[in-house]
């Protein structure tokens, strides 16, 4: 299983101009078919063979899927194809939507954030080791999670929703989405669909071979953020073993609605801890009616990682859930 | 596939499969081998040119997806015989030790000191968070960049842009 990175495996590369193009040559060529936008998760999987489409589809050719827009009610709509430094610059996503621009700047690298996409850094897969290196895990389609046995290093691996498979969900802008409402446009040749951003990520319970409701054949448009959170109290947080380059250990996306002295609605969203940017519903519960205050942040806190199962080496990330929970209240700024 | 680009304000043409990487094309089918390979895995940034005018890692690009774009190479800074600003910097400050990072660092710089001409020490490292170095350290790297950066926004005789 040693990885070859030499040279990828040939393929046919389509490089259509219209989204139509793009989704009939899908449906053509259905699960043979890889979609490329910035490439920055897709390039490991071909160097090192753990993926060999035959057919590679190029979205760097469709304009219609790039920019930021207002969106019909009042929110903002961004084209898959906007670069993850694009999300984070625009002064509307800064203006309205801060939680999102400070997400998107915590992604990798400045290269990276060049190249990478939204749609991408959403659809893109897990990071388990086990798994990228072509193992033939569950989530591979075998009948064993090298991640959870008991000589396997799983530092990095999931404490809640885990079934079979402990990987985690990678992506620093999902937390944020799920937390700001967002809705996923996705289209397929015969329809397009709206999926609330926090049914568009999956647990191994629902299909353990992917991180996404998209199946082969299906394109992520656009993201739509509604009005509903904008200019709302935010705060974003990853913890990473790096400052930049790495994903996160967990992340915590927060945002609040404060008024008469309460906490009207809130949504807190971890990344990080479970297969998919996972909304904390106790937390949220706990804290939605009281007073922004020590006891409110206590009682968050004392919720936060309930039912979650931690692996050997992962123990840390109850309390780092805990505190970022606890923090992502305290420390939310308009 | 045909490709045409522009390197370095030159029109270049290539034949190439769609997998070859704009890092192989760029060094081996133009014979630019300013820009290196370090790990090939998106990490380390030595492999860095400017796409449009953004810092990119060529190790993680097809040189199809370049197809009608203007590349920056590291052998696209001089011109007219004249050091950039950010090499000459680089130069006198020590801001290389074995050279291997240095095109990349100076690359993506460059185009920092182009959006923000005087940037803060936390600016710079943000910018140069993507470009690993692993012998001469950062600390003259950094001042490297300080130093280029009041010289970038002073008129530069020979011209320092293409
Ligand atoms: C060194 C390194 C560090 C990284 N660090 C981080 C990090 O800190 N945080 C983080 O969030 N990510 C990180 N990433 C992961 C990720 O690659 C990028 O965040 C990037 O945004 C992915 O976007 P892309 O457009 O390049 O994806 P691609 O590689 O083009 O696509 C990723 C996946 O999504 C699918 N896809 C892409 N676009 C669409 C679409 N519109 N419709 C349907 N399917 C689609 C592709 O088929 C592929 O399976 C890192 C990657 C590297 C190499
Ligand atoms: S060689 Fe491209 S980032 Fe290291
Ligand atoms: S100068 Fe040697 S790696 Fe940076």
């Amino acid at each position: 299983m040693s990885n070859i990175r030499d040279m990828m495996r040939s393929f046919e590369l389509f490089q259509p101009t219209e989204l139509e193009g793009a989704l009939t040559l899908l449906r053509e060529y259905g699960s043979d078919a890889w979609v490329l936008s910035g490439g920055m998760d897709t390039f490991d999987w071909l160097k090192d063979r753990a993926k060999q489409p035959r057919v590679v589809v190029d979205l760097g050719g469709l304009e219609e899927l790039r920019g930021i827009s207002e969106g019909d009610d009042g929110g903002l709509l961004i084209g898959a194809r906007t670069t993850i430094t694009e999300v984070a610059t625009h002064p509307e996503v800064i203006r309205r939507y801060r939680l999102l621009a400070e997400a998107a700047d915590m992604v990798a690298t400045p290269q990276i954030r060049n190249q990478g996409t939204l749609g991408g850094n959403l659809a893109q897969d897990t990071r388990c080791w086990y798994y990228r290196s072509g193992w033939p895990c569950y989530r591979a389609g075998g009948n064993t999670c090298y991640a959870n046995t008991p000589t396997s290093i799983n530092r990095e691996h999931g404490i809640f929703e885990a079934d079979r498979c402990v990987a985690v969900s990678p992506s620093d802008t999902a937390p944020a989405l799920v937390a700001l409402d967002a809705r996923m446009v996705v289209s397929s040749h015969r329809s397009e669909r709206i999926v609330d951003a926090a049914d568009f990520f999956i647990t191994p319970g629902t299909d353990i071979t992917r991180m996404t409701v998209l199946h082969p054949g299906e394109i992520l448009v656009a993201v739509q953020i509604p009005e509903r959170w904008a200019g709302k109290t935010f705060y974003f947080e990853k913890v990473a073993d790096r400052q930049a380059w790495d994903f996160a250990l967990a992340s915590v996306a927060s945002a609040l609605e404060l008024s008469g002295g309460l906490i009207q609605d809130a949504r807190i969203v971890m990344g990080g801890v479970s297969p998919r940017p996972l909304r904390m519903r106790r937390v949220e519960e706990t804290i939605v009616g009281r007073a922004l205050d020590d006891e409110t942040i206590e009682a968050a806190g004392a919720v936060a990682a309930d039912g979650a199962r931690p692996l050997r080496f992962n123990q840390y990330k109850l309390s780092l859930t805990r505190n970022l929970v606890k923090r992502a209240i305290r420390e939310a700024t308009a | 596939m045909e490709i045409a680009l522009r390197v370095n304000g030159q029109e270049r043409t290539g034949d190439i499969e769609p997998r070859r990487l704009l890092i192989h094309f760029i060094r081996g089918d133009l014979g630019l081998t300013g820009s290196h390979v370090g790990c090939d895995t998106t990490s380390c940034g030595a492999c860095t040119v400017l796409l449009d005018g953004s810092p990119v890692k060529s190790c993680t690009l097809f040189a199809v997806q370049a197809n009608g774009s203007e590349i920056k190479t590291v052998e696209g800074l001089m011109q007219d015989g004249e050091l950039d600003p950010i090499q000459a910097a680089f130069k006198e400050e020590h801001g290389l030790q074995c050279g291997f990072c240095t095109p990349g660092m100076m690359l993506t710089a460059a185009e920092l000191l182009d959006r923000n001409p005087s940037p803060s020490e936390d600016d710079i490292r943000w910018a140069l968070s993507g470009n690993i170095c692993r012998c001469t350290g950062y600390v003259n790297i950094v001042k490297a960049v300080q130093a280029a950066a009041p010289a970038k926004s002073e008129p530069v005789a020979t011209g320092s842009e293409a």
